[in-house]
């Protein structure tokens, strides 16, 4: 198989993939998406792609729309338009667990400054305040009361993108200092491991200097990973979950999974499962 | 290969098999570079672009 790996920037994971594609005898080509244009005009054709892409650009938006086009120009993509869409807007991740009857954390969502207030009061402090889109922790703030989230939304009017002038809060999760990331391909579990939050940080984050560990999941939590995939159109995913104290719930679902931290404490290639899970979807 | 840091003028060593699109930092001062081309064993960078509000996984 001709795959061609897109990315923006090349990280340690799209050099993985590359090695493991060729391991297994497929041509695996580097493909830098900042060099590409494409002509979406009626009749148009995508070349020099081979079969098919697997997305690994590193901005969201770059991600989105070139996968938008590829697929529009016949071109197979992991993960599909669709599943980007969703994974990349909170919003619509939390709105796709929730349809699919995935416990997630309580979310609120308020449409300007004015409801912020009133949304606090049904989540409740501490909360969590989140932007609708963005990773690896970004502006991700913890309110444990009325000023600071007063304060933190006198900052977000400050901004001029108005996406920052709707407010997603959540539940602050009472969980030891440590959440639960699960690299899903298909409907197999290719990883799953801890990340345990940096000294100094309640985030997990391994771009904030979390750290991970090896876990062995339940079958009751490896059903709500795979359940968690699926919900938001399954493919090549990062399920994170906590331990809060009425059990698991899902928290979030990335569409260009990170694996490295996890790959340092787990058996067996994840790039390699990744490429396989690749091939075993462009036959369907 | 080697390149000079555009900061501090120390030398970067740019692996054989660095591809473009691929990180290299300076060891003296930190600074992040982009390998933009590879051409007969010379190889050009650019500084890193900063992390975008819609960077992630």
């Amino acid at each position: 198989m001709k795959l061609s790996i897109l990315y923006d920037r090349l990280r340690w994971e799209e050099k993985a993939l590359a090695d493991e594609a060729k391991a297994s005898g497929d041509e695996p080509s580097l493909v830098d998406a900042r060099s590409l244009h494409f002509d979406i005009s009626e009749g148009a054709k995508a070349e020099g792609l081979g079969d098919a892409v697997l997305q690994r650009c590193i901005s969201h938006y770059r991600a989105l729309f070139s996968t938008r086009i590829l697929e529009s120009l016949g071109v197979p993509v992991v993960n599909e338009y669709s599943v980007a869409e969703v994974c990349g807007n909170k919003l619509a991740t939390t709105i796709a667990l929730a349809r699919a009857h995935v416990p997630t954390p309580r979310t609120v969502v308020a449409l300007s400054s004015e409801s912020v207030e009133a949304a606090a009061r049904h989540v409740r402090f501490p909360l969590v305040m989140k932007p609708f889109t963005g990773s690896w922790g970004r502006m991700v703030s913890v309110a444990r009361d009325r000023g600071t989230l007063s304060s933190l939304v006198e900052l977000r009017e400050e901004m001029h993108n108005p996406l920052e002038h709707m407010y997603y809060l959540q539940e602050f999760v009472k969980r030891p200092p440590r959440d639960i990331r699960a690299v899903v391909t298909g409907g197999e579990i290719a990883a799953c491991v801890y990340r345990n939050a940096a000294k100094g940080d309640w985030r997990t984050n391994v771009a904030r200097g979390g750290t991970s560990e090896a876990f062995r999941p339940g079958r009751d939590l490896v059903e709500m990973l795979l359940k968690a995939a699926d919900a938001v159109g399954g493919g090549v995913l990062g399920v994170d979950a906590m331990e809060s104290d009425g059990g698991y719930v899902v928290h979030e679902v990335n569409n260009t999974v990170e694996f490295r931290g996890a790959q340092s404490v787990t058996e067996g290639s994840i790039a390699a499962k990744i490429v396989r899970y690749t091939k075993r979807s462009l036959k369907k | 290969m080697e390149t000079k840091c555009a900061e501090c003028d120390a030398g970067i060593v740019v692996p054989e098999d660095a591809i473009r699109g691929e990180l290299v930092s300076c060891k003296d001062c930190g600074a992040e570079y982009e390998v933009t081309e590879l051409k007969g064993g010379t190889v050009l960078l650019k500084p890193a672009d900063s992390v975008e509000e819609d960077w992630g996984e």
